[in-house]
């Protein structure tokens, strides 16, 4: 089948993101303003108000309320989506929790920003990993033309039969919500087409006024186990469904990203460097530059955090004789980054081998050519059996 | 994992139907007064009907009536009220009448 092409064109991330909403028909949408996302939501208005989205926009007091109402109207049936960040999305913790555990599944575009505890208006992966077990999926996207591409494939995994939660789609903050490049925008027919497969689904249940039925309120003794039992294997199912969706999406439009995990130059990798978002760009450039001078590296783009792509990254990694990770936030508790524990959790499977931690990138620092250039040469003497540090901040030293 | 347990929700997610399982026990039996409705300060406004915890208000067309074999008689009705139509009388009053 030939690849059904878009209309090219330049614009934001953020423009990008909200397009991509209206493309995908949300019935009603519930958006509080805040920076670095703003323009989504006000796109999203302007849209409404012009004409070409047919949803509901509620206009919300703040984001508790947003999630709140994205809940309520996906029980009763709709297509919902929302968009925030930070300060936004900690304060829908709760709910978030409730969305998760009710299995409601809302769309939600989160773009990265540093988190409260120290006033941070900059980027930084902070917000979503403290949202890590809310029982959310959690994808997290290199670049604008991905965000188009994964917003779509989110309502494919979020409203599947089979899995039935809200997934979280978690752009760089700053770097990709102001960053103008050009992108490729499906026609609404294919965007339609794509989702289709959705309909013809069985029905999820849902709150019809008159009726007696509810969802969620059985908080005691087996009830409860039965409920976090199936969230949590819905949340297993999802690894690979998240893979079928990605290669269903490829045949069709003509751009894959490896589904849970997006692997570059790691089948003859010596040692492999592990990073997420928009900083996985950069570290491809890096890999290059040292495959020429004879450096066997390779990169894992880790793009589904929740649930954690275990038996992908098994397999990607084992053999290779040290790995660097690279984190944009921090895993307070934990000496290590957040992502760079996780793979510490599965370093048995891999070969026990040296999984060195890089703190960077925190609070709009770049995560420069030099800086993975060092991730890379470091990752590599540790390989060769030399002495390494555990974790590294990398702009503190 | 073999799991023994026996499903409760027939559901992905715990859905499920207060006819079925509100209206099924006997919350009648744990009532030590009742909501005794004066009709004539009852406006039909229906706010019993929307605060009561089992929903076991019956619409009777001009007022509302409590299903007494649901009625925990917690007084919630007599204190949303905002006519104060209903008086909470304890059961001893009724003890003759089934």
């Amino acid at each position: 089948m030939k690849a059904k092409k878009g209309k090219v064109s330049v614009m934001t991330g953020n423009v990008a993101a909200a397009n991509i909403a209206r493309l995908c028909r949300p019935e009603v949408v519930a958006c509080y303003p805040i920076t670095p996302q703003s323009e989504v939501a006000e796109s999203l208005s302007g849209f409404v108000a012009d004409g070409s989205l047919d949803a509901e926009i509620v206009e919300v007091e703040g984001e508790n309320s947003a999630m709140n109402v994205c809940r309520a109207a996906s029980l009763a049936g709709a297509r919902t989506f929302t968009a925030t960040s930070s300060y936004g999305l900690v304060y829908m913790y709760d709910t978030l929790l409730e969305t998760a555990g009710f299995r409601a599944p809302v769309v939600m575009i989160n773009v990265n920003r540093e988190t409260p505890g120290i006033h941070a208006v900059s980027s930084g992966q902070q917000d979503m990993i403290s949202t890590r077990d809310a029982g959310w999926a959690q994808i997290i996207v290199e670049n604008n033309q991905e965000i188009i591409d994964q917003t779509i494939m989110a309502y494919r995994l979020a409203e599947d039969y089979d899995i039935q939660l809200p997934v979280m789609v978690n752009y760089d903050g700053y770097y990709l919500s102001y960053l103008a490049e050009a992108v490729e925008m499906p026609d609404q027919a294919d965007v339609d087409a794509f989702l289709a497969p959705l309909k013809a689904q069985p029905q999820r249940p849902r709150i019809i006024p008159g009726k007696s039925t509810g969802c969620g309120t059985h908080g005691i003794e087996m009830g409860y186990v039965e409920a976090r039992y199936k969230h949590w294997a819905a949340l297993e199912r999802a690894k690979k469904k998240v893979d079928d969706i990605d290669k269903e999406f490829g045949e069709y439009f003509g751009r894959s990203y490896g589904g849970q995990i997006e692997e570059y130059r790691m089948n003859d990798a010596d040692i492999a460097i592990v990073t997420s978002g928009s900083a996985a760009g950069t570290a491809k450039t890096v890999v290059d530059a040292k495959r020429d001078e004879g450096v066997k590296v390779g990169l894992v783009k880790i793009r589904l955090y929740r649930p954690f792509p275990e038996e992908r990254l098994i397999q990607a990694l084992k053999g290779k004789k040290a790995v660097g990770v690279i984190d944009r936030s921090i895993c307070f508790g934990w000496k290590y980054g957040p992502m760079c524990t996780e793979l510490k959790a599965i370093n048995s499977s891999i070969g026990s081998v040296p999984i060195l931690s890089y703190i960077d990138g925190l609070a709009n620092l770049d995560i420069t050519i030099p800086h993975i250039n060092r991730v890379v040469d470091e990752v590599n003497a540790a390989a060769k059996g030399k002495a390494y540090q555990d974790v590294t901040w990398i702009p503190m030293e | 994992m073999v799991i023994k347990h026996q499903w409760i929700f027939k559901t992905e997610a715990p859905w499920s139907d207060a006819n079925e399982k509100m209206l099924a026990l006997d919350t009648g039996s744990w009532r030590t007064e009742r909501p005794v409705l004066d009709k004539a300060k009852c406006n039909y406004c229906g706010l019993c009907a929307l605060y009561c915890p089992p929903q076991c208000m019956k619409d009777m067309g001009d007022h509302y009536e409590a299903n007494l074999a649901f009625c925990k008689g917690c007084g919630i009705c007599a204190h949303e009220c905002p006519k104060q139509a209903y008086a909470m009388k304890p059961e001893g009053e009724f003890t003759n009448e089934s």
